[in-house]
């Protein structure tokens, strides 16, 4: 069954595949790995279809950077309800790295974590089948923000209102 | 004090409802116990010993009378009649229900209360001085700085799943009531060379199994760059600290590996992406903040010497439980939440009700905890001091203890907490049965004893001058003792005496202990200048000399 996802606030059939899922869909956008493309960047390139790479907790944002062109999608890794280093990446990649793709998030992501993921900058999500159609709540639980941020994946944007933040409001 | 707007109500209101949707979620068997342990936990509920146990955040530790009797209702409807303040100025009941700790946070919301991010792996309760805005000492009043933490802090999308729990301590006085160098990062208000406003920064301090004090990663921050300073600091970590050993999660391990100087590098380059963002506080914001904490309408008095010709009760609890005011005529008034027999930190529902009356009617309507888990009323007229005291002694709460021998931080323990190894509220009764002669005590002078039952080191026992950690020996309750340890500006960690002693032996080891000092003391020499001069070998080898009695 094709992979459903939440982009952009709407449930959608994942376009994109994973090298291990590309067999039978040649043409279709594909996400390697960081390994697979610094190996075989070439192969990539020449199938000519939007390319996305992985990242990995351990890795660093701007690893990406040299490439960051090549890429219209990002998938920052998830591998337990504790890891938090893809909230940085995400806010790096879009604050420092200027990255306009998709960001999504992978591995374990839960409605309870949309919130924090979509103000750092992730605009997709790979929930479980279980999850998916409740999840959409989860960008209305709160209508305030203390901080600013890159909020693309939420379907209305929360500036900062925090009193010490508030050259932000101001620029409004 | 600060007020919420419509903004922070808002946002408590929602954090109300995101936690009964989550707890409905878990009752109805949706989450499963491990995907809501990490909610619950982000909302100060473990699952403790007897019942879940819910910490309620007290920012910086400042209290209205108002709030104080909510949680003397909450104590009363939804516990057993009392709660427990912490060592990071927070309040902790110990026996809600689970399906009810929604309502409880509803009640808080009410008055501009929650428990947000009083545990989890997030950034915890900022803490401060207790005596904020009223000490003669004081720099500037650090309450504005604490609020702008508090809200950057809230609900951060980006450090909301940290390697572990972080907590930040301001102060603005160069005497540190804060602990500040034993928290993740402590902000020392200072100023520069030409007296421009700003900040030193440390980070690396903290507890625990490793305990370590902070060191200086920036000794002078322009104020207007407070929080993309913080924000470059956690970003460090967030993605340094390690994720595999939960031992050795803490930022004060990634500042030890990485060494001082090479985190504050990594610290300063990552700063450079950040400082110049929205982050910035600009001076109207910092005036904005301020006019939550000016000075409340003192009233033009002379000083006076309420104790003269009093009693000599009277005249000891002024002494020991009433301090400094920067404002003539006024004195800052310890409640002493130490009273022999009772666990220490402990109030009952009665007392809150109480002393929210008593900061109303001999204050401003305000009431502090201190980190040394005592309340404090701020704002007390001098000439009105005896009558306080006759009402606080009945009811329980003028212990004249403050600052000395009895006045002991101690946690929850093996009685209430599924962490501890020992018991701990049984040892400081025991250190009470002990010392009870306030000749004695008073004799001996300022000493903290700091007692943890266990190496999560929340009675923070490394920094007492006297610390009392508890240990499992096969199965029973022994403690381990250290000497010389301190929390303030001076901070240092103590030095264990020697092999643990079992329960019963605990105060006739801190008697032979205390036995050294009066011997050895010069005049006027407190306990710990005496450890630090002798160093730990008369004390070791005075209480192991001849057994203790069993």
């Amino acid at each position: 069954m094709q992979r459903r996802l939440l982009r952009d606030g709407q449930i959608v059939l994942d376009d994109w595949r994973y090298v291990a899922e590309a067999a039978a869909d040649p043409s279709a956008p594909l996400i390697v790995t960081l390994d697979q493309w610094r190996l075989e960047s070439d192969t990539w390139l020449a199938r000519g279809s939007p390319l996305g790479v992985v990242l990995s907790p351990e890795h660093h944002a701007e690893q990406l950077a040299p490439d960051l062109a090549h890429f219209a999608l990002i998938a920052a890794q998830f591998p337990g309800p504790s890891e938090g280093r893809g909230y940085t990446q995400a806010r790096q990649l879009r604050e420092h790295w200027n990255f306009k793709g998709e960001l999504r998030a992978t591995g374990y992501v839960r409605r309870d974590q949309l919130f924090f993921m979509a103000r750092c900058g992730f605009n997709s999500f790979e929930l479980p089948e279980t999850d998916i159609e409740d999840a959409y709540s989860a960008f209305s639980t709160f209508t305030a923000a203390y901080q600013p941020s890159n909020d693309l994946g939420l379907p209305h944007k929360l500036r900062a209102v925090s009193s010490a933040v508030t050259a932000y409001r101001a620029q409004e | 004090m600060y007020r919420y707007d419509i903004t922070d109500k808002t946002l408590v209101r929602q954090r109300v409802a995101q936690f009964r949707d989550q707890t409905q979620r878990f009752l109805k068997g949706a989450l499963s116990e491990e995907e809501f342990r990490h909610l619950r936990l982000r909302n100060g509920l473990y699952i403790q010993r007897h019942a879940p146990m819910l910490r309620i955040a007290i920012p910086y530790g400042l209290l209205s009378a108002a709030q104080l009797r909510t949680l003397a209702k909450i104590a009363r409807t939804y516990d057993r009649g009392y709660g427990h303040f912490t060592t990071r100025q927070n309040l902790q009941f110990n026996w809600p229900k689970l399906e009810q700790v929604p309502d409880i946070l509803a009640e808080l919301a009410e008055v501009e209360m929650h428990a947000i991010q009083t545990s989890g792996n997030c950034i915890r309760n900022t803490t401060s001085d207790h005596l904020a805005g009223i000490t003669p000492d004081e720099l500037e009043d650090p309450r504005p700085w604490c609020e702008i933490i508090r809200q950057w802090s809230t609900f951060h999308p980006e450090f909301s799943y940290l390697p572990r729990k972080f907590k930040i301590a301001v102060t603005g006085a160069p005497q540190d009531r804060a602990a500040s160098l034993v928290h993740d990062i402590g902000v020392h208000i200072v100023r520069g060379l030409n007296g421009e406003p700003g900040f030193e920064i440390l980070a690396g301090g903290g507890l625990g199994r490793t305990p370590i004090i902070g060191q200086v990663v920036r000794s002078f921050l322009p104020r207007e760059h407070l929080l993309s300073y913080l924000e470059a600091i956690l970003r460090v970590y967030n993605l340094e600290g390690r994720r595999d050993n939960l031992q050795k999660a803490r930022i004060k391990i990634l500042v030890r590996s990485l060494g001082i100087q090479e985190f504050t590098r990594r610290v300063e380059a990552e700063w450079e992406t950040l400082r110049d963002s929205v982050l910035r506080v600009d001076a109207v914001q910092i005036e904005r903040m301020r006019g939550f904490f000016k000075p409340p309408a003192y009233r033009a008095l002379p000083n006076l010497t309420p104790d003269a010709g009093k009693e000599t009760a009277f005249r000891a609890w002024y002494r020991y439980n009433t301090t400094a005011h920067k404002v003539d005529g006024y004195r800052a008034v310890f409640v002493s939440l130490k009273k022999p027999g009772v666990a220490p930190g402990d109030a009952t529902d009665a007392q809150m009700d109480l002393i929210a009356d008593l900061a109303e009617r001999y204050g401003f309507g305000e009431v502090r905890v201190t980190h040394t888990q005592n309340l404090l009323l701020p704002d007390v007229e001098q000439g009105k001091a005896y009558e306080l005291w006759q009402t606080l002694e009945r009811a329980g709460l003028a212990t004249p203890n403050i600052g000395t021998l009895t006045d002991i931080i101690c946690c929850p323990g093996l009685d209430f907490c599924s962490l501890a190894n020992a018991g701990s509220i049984d040892v400081a009764k025991l250190i009470n049965e002990r010392f009870d002669d306030y000749d004695y005590i008073y004799d001996l002078g300022e000493i903290d004893v700091k007692m943890s039952g266990c190496m999560n080191a929340c009675g923070h026992h490394h920094v007492g001058n006297i610390g009392i950690l508890g240990v499992d020996k096969g199965g029973e309750e022994w403690y381990q003792i250290t000497i010389g340890g301190a929390a303030g500006a001076d901070a240092s960690l103590g030095t264990v005496i020697g092999p643990s002693v079992p329960k019963k032996q605990v105060a006739e080891t801190i008697e032979r202990l205390l036995e050294v000092y009066v011997e050895q003391r010069s005049s006027e020499e407190r306990f710990l200048d005496c450890v630090r001069r002798l160093g730990i070998k008369p004390f070791k080898e005075r209480v192991y000399a001849a057994p203790i009695a069993a």
